[in-house]
C-alpha cells in the first residue's frame, strides 16, 4: 500500500469513525433521555404520591432467620438441637465512637480480645445500618448489668436467638461437625436473601454436607416504627420456614460403646451395616467438643487443640491413612479365586522367606521357618505372607489394582461427609505421579500383604469389608437415612445410590469366610488367643492386621519383644463381621499405638459387636456350628508354587 | 553517586515544573470533570451524614486520580499503545490472582496489597477498550470475522473471570467497553442488528436454564411490591427517595429517606437517589448534563485524534462511561434490576474513581498529542 492509499484509507477510517461516534453519542443521548424521562415521571408526575409515601415511611423490615433443622440418631435421640440464648448486637451507624464505646462497654459486659477481633472483622462485611453481633451467649448476670446501662450505649441491644447445641459433645464431633459464624468468604458466596439475618453456617461434618437441607427459608416482619425508630406494631409477618430435620443411620448407643471400647487409645472404629451401607458408628479418638466452635472458639482453646500431639481435630475415621497390613488378605485371596488364578484348595509352601523367581531378595513370613503347605483358608487364618506374596506376584500389579479398586481402596467411599480422603492403592501410575519413579516387581509383592505405599482409612476398610460380608454387594456408605419437615411431619427416606455387585461366585465368598472364621475360632487363628469368639451368640468372621510404620532396617526388631516398643512401630487393625451367616454389621478398628491386631484391636471390635447384637432375642440366633476350618483338606493339595505369573 | 542523585533530582524538578507550567490538559474536559467532582463531593458529604472522614478520603482519591491523570496525559499515545498488551495481561493476571486468593481466604473481588485494596475488575474497564483497539488498529476495518473472533476471546476471558467472582453487572460493563470498540471500528449495522436479535432470541432459553433464585430476582425487579425482602425493598425505597424529591428537592442534608436509613448503600451504589431526593429533578438534570458534556467532549477529542488506536480508545472509553451513568440511573429510577454499579466519580469508592481519572488521562494525552507525528 503506497502513501497515498494509506492516507486515503486513513481519511476513510476517520470519516467512518466520525459517523460512528456521532451515532454512538446519539444513542447514548437517547438512553439518557429515557432515564431523564423516568426521573421526570417520578419527580413531577408521581411526586405527590411518593412524597406521601416518604412521609408515611414508618415501615421497617426485620429479617427472621429460620430455625436450623435438628439432627437425630437412628433411635430418635437428639444429636444437634437449638437452644434459646441472648447476644449483644451493635448497629455501627448509630455508634459515634466505636473504640470508646467498646472500651466503656467492656466494663459492663466483659469482652475478650477474641470477641472484639471477630466483631471488627464482621463490621467490614456488614452494611452500616445492619446489626452486627458482638458477643454471643450472654449469661444472665451479663444481661442484667447491660440492661441497667443500656441508655449509655445507643445502637447496642440485646437480641434473643437460637444457638446450636450438641448434647453429646465430643462423641459425634467428627460426624455431625459444627456450625460457626459466617465468615467473609462465605458471605460472598451465599445467597443474601436466603441468609438474611442468619449468623451461622455449617462448617464441618454433616452440618456442612447438608447445609442446604438444614438451613431453611427466612421469614420477615414488616414493623411500623415511630420517628425515633422505635417499633410500634407488626403490620405483616411471614414466618420463617425451619430447616429439615435429619434422621441418621448412626446409633448413639453403639457410638458410645465404641468410644468406651477404644478407651482413650488413639485410633478409630467404623461400623457399617453390610445390607444397605448404613453407617452405624464412626468413632475417632481423641475428639473435641464441637460446642466450643459454635460461638467462636477462644484462641487459647484453639491453640490447645492444634498443639495436642494426638491431633484431636483430625477425623481419623475418614481422613486418617494407615497401612492396612494383613487386613487386605481376604480381599486379595478372593481376587485369586474370582480371577481364576487359584482354587480354594490349592496350596503354597511357606518356608519363612519368599523369593521372586530368579531373584535373591527375600520377603519374610511372620514365623521364622514358615507355616508349611497352606491353602487359602489356612493362609487367611494364620495370615501367611508367602501365600499372598506369590498371589500378588502372580496376579500382577495391574489386575491387583483393578480388583482391589472394586472394593473402594484408593478412592473416597463417597460417604455423605465433606473432605473425605481416598488413601493410596499402590499402582505404577500413582508412584510415577508421586515420586516420578518406575515400579519394581518387589513392590507388587509387598503390596500383597498391605505394606509398601498402601494407605487406607478406617472408613474405607469397613466399607470394603461390608461388601465382602454383604454377598459381594457394595453399597455407598451413608449417614443420612431420612429427612422431615418438622416434628410430626412424615420422615421421607433419603435416596441412596444403587449398590454394585463385585463378586460372582458365592463359593468363592464362602471359602474366604471360612478363612476369616478360622482367624477367630481355629487354635492357629491370629485372633484365637484373644478369645473374642468365646461367649458370643453368633459366629464372628474376622481378620487381624499389624502394619509396620517403618521398614525393618535393624535386627532390633527380632530381639526386642517389648510391647511398648512394638506399639510405637505398629498400627494394629482388626476387621470383623457378624453374624457370619447373615451379616448385620461390619466393623473396622485401627489403633495408632497398638502392638498386635489380634491382641489389641480384636477385643475392641468384639465389644462393638456385643453392643449391636446382644439384645437380639435368642430365638433369632443362628445355631453355632463350627465347620471345616480346623483342618484343611490335605488330600486336595495340588501344589501351586507359582513359577511365572 | 551524589552527582547521579543531583541530576535525577534536577530532572524530576524540571519534569514537575513542565507538567505544572504547561499541563497538557484539555481545559473544557478538565472543567467538566472538576464540576462533576464538586457535585460528587457535595452529595457524598450529605449522604455520609456530614462525615468529614469520608469526604477527606474521597477528596484524597480524587487528588491521586488527578495527579495520575496529569502524568498520563504527558505520555505519547503510541507509547501507551505499545504498553497496552502488558497492561491487559497484568489486568487479567490480577483477576486470576484474585480468583486464586479468593479460594483460600477473604474477598473475591478485592486485592489487598498492604495499604491499598483495589478491584482488578475496575482496571479492566480501561484495559479492555485499549487492548481491543490495539489489536484492531493495524488491521483492515471494519473488522473481519477472524478479527472479531480473536478480539471476542480477548473480551470473553476477563468477562468470564469477573462473572465468576461473581459480579455479573461489572462483567457486562467490561464486556460492553470492548464491544464499543467493535462498534466504533465500523462493525456493519446488519451484524449489530443480528447480534441483538440473537440475544433477544436467547433470552427465553437463558430463562429456561436459570436457577430458581435468579428467576426470582427478575420477577422481583418486575414486581418490587410483591417481595419487600432484599432487592425489591431497595428499588422501592430508592423510587420513594427520588419521587419525593420533586422538582427542586428537599435541600442539602434534608433527605429523610437516606437520613432515616430507608435507603440502602446510600454513599455508594444508591448515591444518585440521595441527589434526586435532596436536589430534585433540577439536580438530576444538571448532573446528567455534565455527564453528557464530558462524554461529548471525549468523543470530539476522539474524532480529531491522529491515529486509529487513539480514536477507538477515546471513543469507546467515553461511550462506556456514559453507559455506567445510564445503568446506575436506570437502577435508581427502577428501570433496571439492582446491579452493583457505582455512579462514576460520585459514588464513594477508590479504584473506580482512580481508574476513571487515569482513563481521562489517556484521553487528554490523545488530545495533547493530536498534532504530534510519530
Amino acid at each position: 500500500m503506497n502513501v497515498r492509499d494509506e492516507l486515503k484509507d486513513d481519511r476513510a477510517r476517520r470519516a467512518r469513525f466520525g459517523r460512528r461516534a456521532l451515532a454512538g453519542f446519539a444513542i447514548m443521548l437517547a438512553l439518557v433521555m429515557v432515564v431523564a424521562g423516568r426521573f421526570v415521571y417520578l419527580q413531577v408526575f408521581q411526586h405527590t404520591e411518593y412524597s406521601t409515601r416518604a412521609k408515611a415511611n414508618r415501615v421497617r423490615l426485620k429479617h427472621l432467620p429460620p430455625p436450623r433443622g435438628l439432627i437425630y440418631d437412628a433411635a430418635g435421640k437428639l444429636l444437634a438441637d437449638n437452644v434459646p440464648a441472648f447476644r449483644l448486637d451493635v448497629v455501627p451507624d448509630k455508634v459515634e465512637h466505636m473504640h470508646a464505646m467498646l472500651r466503656q462497654l467492656s466494663a459492663v459486659v466483659p469482652l475478650t480480645d477474641d470477641d472484639i477481633r471477630r466483631f471488627q472483622q464482621s463490621l467490614k462485611q456488614h452494611r452500616p445500618f445492619d446489626a452486627v453481633p458482638l458477643k454471643f451467649r450472654l449469661t444472665e448476670s451479663e444481661r442484667d448489668s447491660f440492661a441497667i446501662n443500656q441508655w449509655r450505649f445507643p445502637g447496642v441491644s440485646v437480641a434473643p436467638y437460637l444457638t446450636r447445641n450438641y448434647p453429646y459433645g465430643a462423641a459425634f464431633a467428627h460426624v455431625i461437625g459444627y456450625v460457626g459464624r459466617i465468615d467473609e468468604r462465605e458471605e460472598q458466596r451465599l445467597d443474601p436473601d436466603r441468609y438474611a439475618g442468619s449468623t451461622h453456617i455449617g462448617k464441618t461434618g454433616l452440618e456442612k454436607e447438608y447445609e442446604n437441607l438444614l438451613h431453611g427459608t427466612p421469614g420477615y416482619e414488616v414493623v411500623e416504627v415511630n420517628a425515633n425508630q422505635r417499633p410500634l406494631r407488626v403490620l405483616q409477618r411471614v414466618a420463617a420456614k425451619p430447616g429439615k430435620n435429619l434422621y441418621l443411620t448412626i446409633d448413639e448407643r453403639l457410638q458410645h460403646a465404641a468410644i468406651a471400647a477404644l478407651d482413650g487409645q488413639t485410633g478409630a472404629a467404623v461400623a457399617i451395616d453390610p445390607r444397605n451401607g448404613n453407617v452405624l458408628a464412626m468413632v475417632t479418638i481423641p475428639s473435641f467438643d464441637p460446642n466450643l466452635f459454635v460461638n467462636g472458639i477462644s484462641q487459647a482453646d484453639y491453640t490447645a487443640l492444634l498443639d495436642n500431639p494426638e491431633k484431636p481435630l483430625l477425623n481419623r475415621a475418614m481422613r486418617g491413612g494407615y497401612p492396612p497390613g494383613s487386613t487386605i488378605k481376604p480381599f486379595l485371596g478372593l481376587g485369586g479365586l474370582e480371577l481364576g488364578l487359584r482354587k480354594p484348595a490349592d496350596t503354597v509352601l511357606s518356608t519363612g522367606t519368599y523369593y521372586i523367581p530368579g531373584s535373591s531378595r527375600g520377603y519374610r513370613d511372620d514365623t521364622r521357618h514358615g507355616a508349611g503347605r497352606v491353602n487359602l483358608m489356612q493362609a487367611i487364618t494364620q495370615s501367611v505372607n508367602t501365600y499372598f506374596y506369590s498371589l500378588a506376584y502372580q496376579m500382577g500389579i495391574k489386575r491387583f489394582d483393578e480388583w482391589m479398586g472394586k472394593f473402594g481402596f484408593g478412592k473416597p467411599t463417597g460417604i455423605d461427609l465433606p473432605d473425605e480422603t481416598g488413601g493410596v492403592l499402590p499402582s505404577p501410575e500413582w508412584k510415577r505421579k508421586t515420586f516420578k519413579q518406575p515400579w519394581y516387581p518387589g513392590e507388587t509383592v509387598i503390596s500383597g500383604i498391605g505394606q509398601g505405599y498402601w494407605m487406607v482409612t478406617p472408613l474405607q476398610m469397613a466399607h470394603a469389608l461390608a461388601a465382602l460380608a454383604g454377598n459381594g454387594q457394595s453399597h455407598t456408605p451413608h449417614l443420612l437415612a431420612a429427612t422431615s419437615d418438622g416434628l410430626g411431619a412424615p420422615e421421607v427416606p433419603y435416596p441412596q445410590p444403587k449398590p454394585v455387585q463385585i463378586t460372582h461366585d458365592p463359593a468363592d465368598l464362602a471359602a474366604v469366610k471360612q478363612g476369616m472364621l478360622g482367624v477367630v475360632y481355629s487354635p492357629q487363628g491370629t485372633a484365637y488367643a484373644s478369645g473374642i469368639g468365646k461367649g458370643f451368640p453368633y459366629l464372628i468372621a474376622g481378620k487381624t492386621g499389624t502394619a509396620e510404620r517403618y521398614s525393618r532396617t535393624t535386627d532390633a526388631y527380632n530381639t526386642n519383644k517389648n510391647l511398648a516398643y512394638l506399639a510405637s512401630r505398629h498400627r494394629a487393625w482388626f476387621t470383623a463381621y457378624a453374624p457370619a451367616d447373615h451379616p448385620q454389621i461390619a466393623v473396622a478398628v485401627v489403633l495408632e499405638h497398638g502392638a498386635w491386631g489380634g491382641s489389641a484391636a480384636a477385643p475392641i471390635a468384639r465389644k462393638i459387636l456385643d453392643q449391636w447384637l446382644a439384645d437380639t432375642p435368642p430365638s433369632e440366633r443362628p445355631p453355632i456350628t463350627v465347620t471345616a476350618h480346623a483342618a484343611p483338606a490335605a488330600a486336595s493339595g495340588t501344589t501351586t508354587a507359582p513359577t511365572t505369573p | 553517586m551524589n552527582e547521579l542523585a543531583a541530576s535525577l533530582a534536577m530532572r524530576a524538578r524540571r519534569l514537575g515544573r513542565r507538567v505544572l507550567s504547561r499541563p497538557r490538559i484539555d481545559l473544557p474536559l478538565a472543567i467538566g470533570l472538576l464540576i462533576l467532582a464538586l457535585i460528587g463531593l457535595t452529595v457524598l458529604y450529605s449522604a455520609s451524614n456530614l462525615d468529614a472522614g469520608t469526604l477527606a478520603g474521597q477528596a484524597t482519591r480524587f487528588a491521586i486520580g488527578a495527579i495520575l491523570m496529569l502524568a498520563i496525559s504527558r505520555i505519547p499515545p503510541n507509547l501507551l499503545r505499545a504498553w497496552t498488551p502488558w497492561f491487559y495481561a497484568i489486568g487479567v493476571l490480577l483477576l486470576v490472582v484474585v480468583k486464586v486468593l479468593g479460594e483460600g481466604q477473604g474477598a473475591n473481588r478485592w486485592l489487598d496489597i498492604g495499604v491499598v485494596r483495589f478491584q482488578p475488575s475496575e482496571l479492566m474497564k480501561l484495559a479492555m477498550p485499549m487492548v481491543i483497539a490495539w489489536y484492531l488498529h493495524p488491521r483492515p476495518l471494519p473488522p473481519r470475522w477472524r478479527d472479531l473472533a480473536l478480539t471476542g476471546v480477548l473480551i470473553a476471558v476477563p468477562a468470564y473471570l469477573i462473572i465468576k467472582q461473581p459480579d455479573l453487572g461489572t462483567a457486562l460493563l467490561v464486556a460492553a467497553s470492548g464491544l464499543f470498540v467493535w462498534f466504533l471500528a465500523g462493525l456493519q449495522w446488519w451484524k449489530i442488528g443480528g447480534a441483538l436479535v440473537a440475544v433477544a432470541a436467547a433470552a427465553p432459553v437463558a430463562w429456561h436454564f436459570m436457577h430458581d433464585y435468579q428467576r426470582q430476582r427478575i420477577i422481583t425487579f418486575l414486581h418490587p411490591e410483591n417481595d419487600p425482602l432484599g432487592s425489591g425493598w431497595h428499588i422501592l425505597q430508592s423510587m420513594i427517595a427520588v419521587g419525593s424529591g420533586g422538582m427542586f428537592g428537599k435541600g442539602f442534608n434534608q433527605g429523610t429517606q437516606s437520613k432515616l436509613e430507608f435507603l440502602p448503600e446510600h454513599t455508594t451504589d444508591f448515591i444518585f437517589a440521595v441527589l434526586g431526593e435532596e436536589f430534585g429533578l433540577v439536580g438530576v438534570l444538571v448532573l446528567l448534563l455534565v455527564y453528557a458534556f464530558i462524554v461529548g467532549r471525549c468523543l470530539w477529542i476522539a474524532a480529531n485524534a491522529r491515529d486509529t488506536w487513539s480514536r477507538l480508545v477515546a471513543g469507546a472509553f467515553a461511550l462506556a462511561f456514559m453507559v455506567y451513568v445510564i445503568v446506575n440511573g436506570g437502577m435508581i429510577a427502577g428501570l433496571l434490576p439492582v446491579v452493583g454499579v457505582p455512579l462514576p466519580l460520585v459514588s464513594y469508592g477508590g479504584t473506580s474513581a482512580i481508574t476513571l481519572l487515569a482513563g481521562f488521562g489517556v484521553v487528554m494525552s490523545i488530545h495533547a498529542h493530536r498534532k504530534w507525528t510519530p
